[in-house]
């Protein structure tokens, strides 16, 4: 089998498994209990949280341990939002979020929160100017993620953050996609928080962070025990924490070298397929994107059944149409970068990862274009591949 | 690898809302029948019919041969998902099997019954046999339409409901086959009633009414 879904999530990696395994029943203490068996867990913790601090450019202060990407997110936006009401309503973010980020804004909406959701060029990605232009006198935070999960684009956080800062605004970063393959120290970013999360970096899933800037209020999203400086109650997940920090360590030590190989990887694949499957092109930047990330609209056919083929053939990729969603509406990401609906429909990403070789790159490049010749086959659409692309925005 | 006892070899099939295709599904998906080939397009069809549109994610088209009242022939072609396919195929098959279907019995296989040869779909795709129903119907209306036999045509007109909102009877429809259930359901898609309260009690009658039709007494 070939696995190409790594944006999706990632395998736990072998040495991240080893560095956990005492945690379940050897070092199982509370972090809070006062007694010896809390006490190594709670050393255990402190130096993952140095870890990760150090990885990241920051002060372990600086670091909440959460419980995924998802409610880094939550609490960084929602938390910062109700801390920081008094200053101002008004809070900036992009059309190509994940949900974590835009439905979080939209929670907010109904709070009497004035949303600006910025829109992306065919590329995907946010503009500098727009950016300067939105920000108001009552804007108090900018989210943009740093990667896109689907598209692969890579937004110029340090620019973006430098333009919040001229104007006294925070700024949040979503990184899940980054932490793998991109710089993530906080002071070159510029950020005031920034998400990441392990399931995205070989790391285990139902773990991830918040980088909390000093001097940033958050209201917490979870009320409880008050752990984590209060901002995030709950028994801390020692394993998983563990497990984060040495997937954290291992993916930013490798990241230069592994990148390198990837965007390789990626190339050969995005080449092949645009020279070998007719009517097709790139969706996303096409430098400016995840070493990782292959996301190709490929016409007059539909995702999901090219999903069920590949998947036949042993190829485990993913699709932006709307008959894999439970909304049956096809992704927000690819309808952002201006494609009419009948090519979102028909958009296939391929995320690749560690284990992934030149060999699995070739299979996928002999196994499609059958594929998409035997959907096309049974297809009555037609449609123009000039006007498609003449629907992009510029 | 070690079997987890957590992972279920096979999917209850009977949780249709998680993502479950039968054997028949997955048959007819990989092996499609009955559609147009491409060295076909003399297939002399006595009636063809077209729904959808590629941008709502489904389009469908059909064509028939009758003979004595009879589809003896179909074929079709589909942009969509595998249960479009799928169910696509299934529909030609049993209009065409033994001999092929009556008309008038053609016109009564219900998206239900497609359903059931396909040994079930998952809730989210029931939208997906209606299409080949629709196709069907349109193909033997063209059918109706070149031999003259336009009284035998069935329309499909849609009627108003929401008299403030326009939303109609089939936006109703529609709203039950992507999976809407109760009221609420429904207004979550259409807003249906917010500003016309007054024809809530109808709209329940209709749910009720396309829930029985499409899904079956049970349900």
């Amino acid at each position: 089998m070939i696995y190409m879904d790594h944006a999706a999530t990632t395998p736990v990696r072998k040495e991240v498994v080893a560095a956990m395994a005492p945690f379940w029943t050897d070092i199982f203490g509370n972090p809070g209990s006062l007694h010896s068996k809390g006490l190594e867990a709670h050393e255990a913790l402190d130096s993952a949280r140095d870890r990760v601090a150090a990885v990241i450019g920051a002060n372990a202060m600086e670091i909440i341990f959460t419980g995924g990407g998802t409610e880094s997110c939550n609490l960084a936006i929602k938390g910062f939002a109700r801390a920081n009401k008094t200053k101002g309503r008004h809070i900036v973010t992009q059309l190509t979020e994940h949900h974590a980020v835009l439905d979080s804004c939209i929670a907010l909406e109904k709070e009497g929160f004035d949303i600006t959701y910025l829109p992306v060029d065919r590329h995907g990605l946010v503009s500098p100017e727009r950016l300067k232009a939105a920000i108001r006198s009552d804007t108090i935070l900018v989210t943009i993620m740093y990667a896109n999960n689907e598209i692969g684009t890579v937004q110029p956080i340090a620019e973006l953050s430098r333009i919040a800062h001229e104007r006294g605004v925070a700024f949040h970063t979503d990184a899940c996609q980054a932490g793998g393959q991109l710089d993530v120290n906080v002071q070159r970013l510029g950020v005031d928080m920034m998400t990441l999360n392990g399931s995205k970096i070989y790391g285990p899933k139902g773990v991830g962070m918040l980088y909390l800037k000093r001097g940033i209020k958050l209201e917490p999203v979870i009320h409880g025990g008050g752990q984590e400086g209060g901002l995030r109650s709950g028994t801390e997940n020692v394993p998983g924490i563990i497990g984060f920090a040495k997937a954290l360590e291992l993916a930013q030590a490798e990241r230069d070298v592994e990148s390198k190989r990837l965007t390789g990887l990626r190339d050969r694949l995005i080449e092949g397929i645009i020279e070998r499957v007719p009517k097709s092109f790139l969706n996303g930047h096409p430098t400016q994107r995840l070493s990782n990330n292959v996301n190709v609209s490929i016409l007059d056919i539909e995702g999901e059944a090219m999903i069920l083929h590949l998947n036949d053939a042993g190829i485990c990729a993913s699709t932006g149409s709307a008959c894999t969603s439970r909304s049956l509406e096809p992704s927000h990401v690819i309808r952002a970068i201006g494609l009419p609906y009948e090519a979102a429909h028909g958009s296939l990403r391929f995320t690749l990862g560690k284990e992934n070789t030149q060999a699995d790159v070739d299979r996928i490049l002999e196994v499609l274009p059958p594929i998409v010749t035997k959907l096309r086959e049974l297809s009555p659409v037609r449609l123009s591949m000039e006007s498609v692309l003449a629907a992009r925005r510029k | 690898m070690e079997t987890h006892p957590d992972v279920k070899v096979k999917v209850d099939a009977t949780k249709r809302e998680q993502w479950f295709y039968t054997d028949v599904v997955r048959d007819h998906f990989f092996n499609p029948r009955n559609f147009l080939k491409k060295g076909e397009p003399d297939f002399k069809a006595d009636g063809m019919g077209m729904v959808g549109s590629p941008a709502c994610g489904d389009t469908m088209k059909m064509w028939i041969k009758v003979n004595g009242d009879r589809i003896v022939e179909c074929r079709w072609s589909t942009f969509g998902c595998a249960s479009a396919i799928a169910s696509t195929s299934m529909l030609s098959v049993m209009i065409t099997e033994s001999g092929g279907m009556k008309i008038d019995d053609a016109l009564k296989v219900k998206p239900q019954d497609i359903v059931n040869r396909l040994l079930d779909l998952p809730v989210r795709k029931f939208h997906c046999s209606v299409l080949g129903d629709k196709a069907l119907r349109a193909a033997v209306n063209d059918h109706f339409r070149r031999t003259g036999q336009n009284g035998r045509m069935v329309t499909e007109g849609a009627r108003v409901i929401d008299k403030v909102l326009s939303i109609t009877d089939k936006d109703i429809e529609e709203a039950v086959l992507e999976g809407a259930v109760t009221l609420a359901d429904v207004q979550k898609k259409t807003k249906v009633g917010t500003g016309d309260p007054a024809c809530i009690p109808e709209v329940e009658q209709l749910i009720r009414f396309y829930r029985e039709k499409y899904f079956g007494r049970d349900s």
